[in-house]
């Protein structure tokens, strides 16, 4: 088809009167990374029950393969993730496990820094692996969006990101909104975060005052309200955090998974007809000791596990290129050995959800990570 | 801005509308040195460590002895006490900084509490983290660092709060004991060792391996709260149990420790406080917090000298800070946090005190909640942390309603004058001019540009 001027101008009017027209995306995926801050314990979310070593070292937090919800001969979900079990009965969940980043020490503050950016070591590489990923798509504005009220390092680099967290406070009000967006004018970075924030506000105030409220499946629902939209962000991050069971493990890992699992159903909910566009990544900054400390929780260790959940995934299956968990095949004589490298599962995700190229794609995301052959198939074509 | 307005700005908690221009501002910096209070007049009224222990313990006590089925309850209200003590506490720290004629130290206090993070998401720390900055933070703010740091890691709050009241030696007599009666396994928690070298001394990627956190934390072990059998009220909040000592010597970052009970981990603590990493991660962490997210490295070459010649003197760092002109750059190079930019409202608008549950609920509205960072490194000390969309907003909300309340009492235009002295821009102070109403023009004011940087 040709246009003519007139009709060109009459298309172009038609375009700005539904910006959703207009807005209209390259792509129809969603990706979603939920991170799990604090280092979530792998061994008792996605449990190797069929391992003899695992009730033995895990003693009273070994959960009991009777309740377990199990996923095949080898491994079993964690009785409080009911709805994960569902979606991997539907073929819309994937569990990975001995997983690791580079990282290999035991900080939080510093695993959480290589998860986020990507880099081989903390502090390296100066912006995030998905600020980076925003890059490598066509852009249209309002692209990337983290559900917290500051921008968590993986989304922070040169690409513009809006973040939403729920407020209780009034808003201000109209006439202070325009004197404060002139007073902000000549200010780059006021000015820059400043319209940003409008955007995302402008987003939420269609949802009602119910569901401005922070728990985890409010928040599911809140992100599910932007990520559904025609018009909305492709790529989000939601961050959870006290997985740090130092103690009295049992109870409190239940109630994270409770709380993850409740997240993600209410993502799925919400979503609607674009679930079957959405790829969510769960990872943490790296696993737990195999053994139990002496005060009923575990200490920091290696290897964990990641899920890949969404309507657009090629689910109902556990990988994993499992070591094992007698002593001589413990990393460091104490943690779960990693065989997985958590950078190449991120990049193969990335790329296959919105169809990159695999290795420019990992070159792009993790630019210091050995190289090897990218994971296939992990989505649904 | 000038030098008067670093000094009130930059270095204190903000000023107030009839605060005096400080004439000589380094002066009037160190005087407040011998000007401090470490228990001023809102903290006064609040139970210290001491009683606070001794209602923790009085609860462990009676919810032992109780039979099974009143326990939670039990638990339940002394966790309802605890969180009114949270609250209350959250009222003498805010007051305390709206009404302190020594606003530097009082930014040193909320510093080292920063630096020494306890978190009231661990719901045993909630009715301790207000005895913990009253009785181990501020009396030591102006000491030696590794009497802080001694003061901090034996407090309760922080022994509940890294594990450490509950890590027993494997071969220690109550770990032997154990073992013998087959009960639930207990044993070492390696959580306070670590923290210790990655965040209170030493700092992450400094040369430690996972073995010295293991033999530190053996060391530790014995290191505890007073128990709840004694028949006394406890008068002191740490107690050394040997039972409860992992025997035997220690090797920690190549050097060896004899056992000496309770003195191993202390000699382990001096040989942290005089490393030189810690001097460095001290030096660079003062220097981020009052001059630049990234501090130049002749200023925290300088500090780190200061702090290893001097032995870890605090004073003695602060006064090399003040005595640098890199400090004193006109440019405001740092971005308030939440904590900073409220506080600094509030005294501009001269308000002496707020009431308690509402500093503690503006704080987490703000999203920098008292006493609740969420992990033992504290909160962040980065522009990029706090200067977000969505933070920025809820500062304007927060702003609007200050301005509201305050009412047309006050005349934003001489306000910003004083409050801002020499520094106020042109276009804030025609924003100002130019607002529809006196609550519009003190809002503009706060959420200034000038006014949300220092």
């Amino acid at each position: 088809m040709t246009l003519d001027r007139r009709s060109f101008l009459g298309a172009a009017a038609l375009l700005t009167a539904s910006p959703v027209l207009f807005a209209q995306a390259a792509t129809e995926r969603r990706f979603v990374f939920i991170i799990q801050r604090g280092a979530a314990d792998g061994l008792n979310a996605v449990i190797p029950y069929a391992e003899p070593a695992y009730a033995r070292l895990r003693g009273a937090l070994a959960v009991d393969p009777e309740s377990a919800l199990k996923l095949d001969g080898t491994f079993a979900l964690h009785p409080s993730l009911p709805k994960l079990r569902e979606l991997y009965a539907a073929g819309e969940a994937s569990f990975f496990h001995a997983v690791a980043s580079p990282y290999r020490d035991r900080s939080h503050f510093d695993g959480q820094n290589v998860l986020e950016t990507g880099g081989s070591a903390a502090y390296q590489v100066k912006d995030g692996w998905m600020n980076r990923l925003v890059g490598l798509l066509p852009r249209r504005g309002k692209d990337a969006i983290a559900f917290s009220p500051a921008v968590p390092m993986a989304l922070r680099g040169p690409i513009e990101v809006t973040t939403y967290a729920p407020s209780a406070l009034p808003q201000a009000n109209d006439d202070l909104m325009l004197r404060v967006e002139q007073l902000y004018a000549k200010d780059s970075l006021l000015h820059a975060l400043w319209s940003s924030a409008l955007d995302a506000r402008g987003m939420a105030g269609e949802m009602s005052g119910s569901e401005k409220r922070q728990d985890p499946p409010a928040l599911g629902r809140i992100a599910a309200g932007f990520l559904a939209r025609t018009d909305g962000p492709r790529i989000a991050m939601i961050e959870t955090t006290g997985w740090d069971t130092h103690s009295g493990q049992n109870a409190r890992l239940a109630a994270q998974l409770k709380g993850l699992d409740n997240l993600i159903a209410a993502l799925r909910d919400g979503m609607g007809s674009a679930w079957s566009q959405t790829v969510i990544l769960v990872a943490t900054e790296f696993g737990r000791t195999v053994a139990a400390n002496g005060t009923g929780g575990t200490d920091h260790g290696t290897g964990a596990a990641a899920m890949l959940v969404g309507g657009a995934v090629q689910g109902g299956r556990v990988i994993a290129d499992w070591p094992g968990l007698s002593s001589a095949s413990l990393h460091d004589g104490r943690d779960l050995k990693p065989t997985l490298a958590l950078d190449r599962l991120m990049a193969s995700a990335s790329a296959e959800a919105f169809g990159l190229e695999p290795e420019r794609t990992a070159r792009v995301l993790f630019p210091d990570s050995v190289r090897g052959q990218s994971m296939q198939k992990l989505l649904r074509a | 801005m000038r030098a008067s307005a670093i000094a009130l700005n930059r270095f204190g908690l903000g000023a107030r509308p009839d605060d005096p221009s400080p004439p000589e501002p380094q002066r009037w910096l160190l005087s407040q040195f011998d000007a401090y209070e470490p228990i001023p007049g809102p903290w006064k009224p609040l139970p210290r460590s001491s009683a606070l222990v001794e209602t923790w313990l009085v609860q462990q006590r009676a919810a032992r002895q109780a039979p099974e089925g009143q326990r939670s309850g039990i638990r339940e209200a002394y966790l309802r006490q605890g969180r009114d003590a949270y609250i209350a506490a959250v009222g003498a720290r805010t007051s305390s900084a709206l009404q302190s004629s020594t606003p530097f130290v009082e930014r040193l206090v909320h510093f080292w509490s920063n630096h020494f993070a306890v978190s009231v998401d661990k719901l045993l720390v909630v009715g301790l983290a207000g005895g913990f900055e009253a009785d181990a933070i501020r009396p030591n703010v102006l000491g030696r660092f590794e009497d802080l740091l001694l003061a901090v890691v034996r407090h309760p709050a922080m022994l509940l709060y890294l594990d450490q009241a509950q890590s027993i030696g494997p071969s220690s007599l109550a770990g032997m004991r154990a073992g013998e009666r087959q009960q639930r396994p207990r044993g070492l928690n390696e959580n306070l060792a670590r923290e210790i070298l990655e965040l209170h001394t030493l700092g992450v990627r400094s040369g430690y391996t996972q073995s010295d956190v293991t033999e530190f934390a053996r060391a530790l072990t014995g290191w505890t709260l007073p128990g709840d059998d004694a028949l006394q009220p406890a008068t002191n909040t740490f107690r050394f149990v040997p039972a409860l000592h992992e025997p035997g010597a220690r090797t920690v970052l190549g050097r060896s420790y004899a056992d000496g009970g309770e003195q191993q981990a202390r000699a382990i603590i001096h040989d942290l406080v005089t490393a030189p990493a810690t001097a460095h991660h001290i030096a660079r962490k003062l220097a981020r917090h009052f001059v630049a997210d990234d501090p130049p490295t002749e200023l925290v070459q300088r500090l780190t000298s200061t702090f290893e010649r001097s032995g870890g003197d605090l004073p003695s760092l602060y006064r090399e800070l003040l005595a640098s002109k890199e400090a004193w750059q006109p440019a405001s190079a740092k971005f308030k946090s939440p904590w900073d930019w409220a506080l600094s409202s509030f005294r501009a608008l001269g308000r002496q005190e707020i009431p308690a549950a509402q500093a503690a609920n503006l704080m987490n509205q703000l999203g920098q909640p008292v006493w609740r960072p969420g992990s033992p490194a504290g909160y962040d000390d980065l522009t990029a942390t706090w200067a977000a969309p969505d933070s920025l907003l809820r500062r304007i909300e927060v702003a609007q309603r200050i301005a509201m309340q305050a009412g047309t009492a006050v005349d934003a235009r001489s306000l910003a004058t004083r409050v801002l002295p020499g520094s106020l821009s042109d276009d804030t102070a025609s924003a100002i001019a130019r607002a529809e109403s006196a609550s519009t023009a003190l809002a503009l004011l706060l959420v200034s540009p000038e006014f949300l940087r220092r």
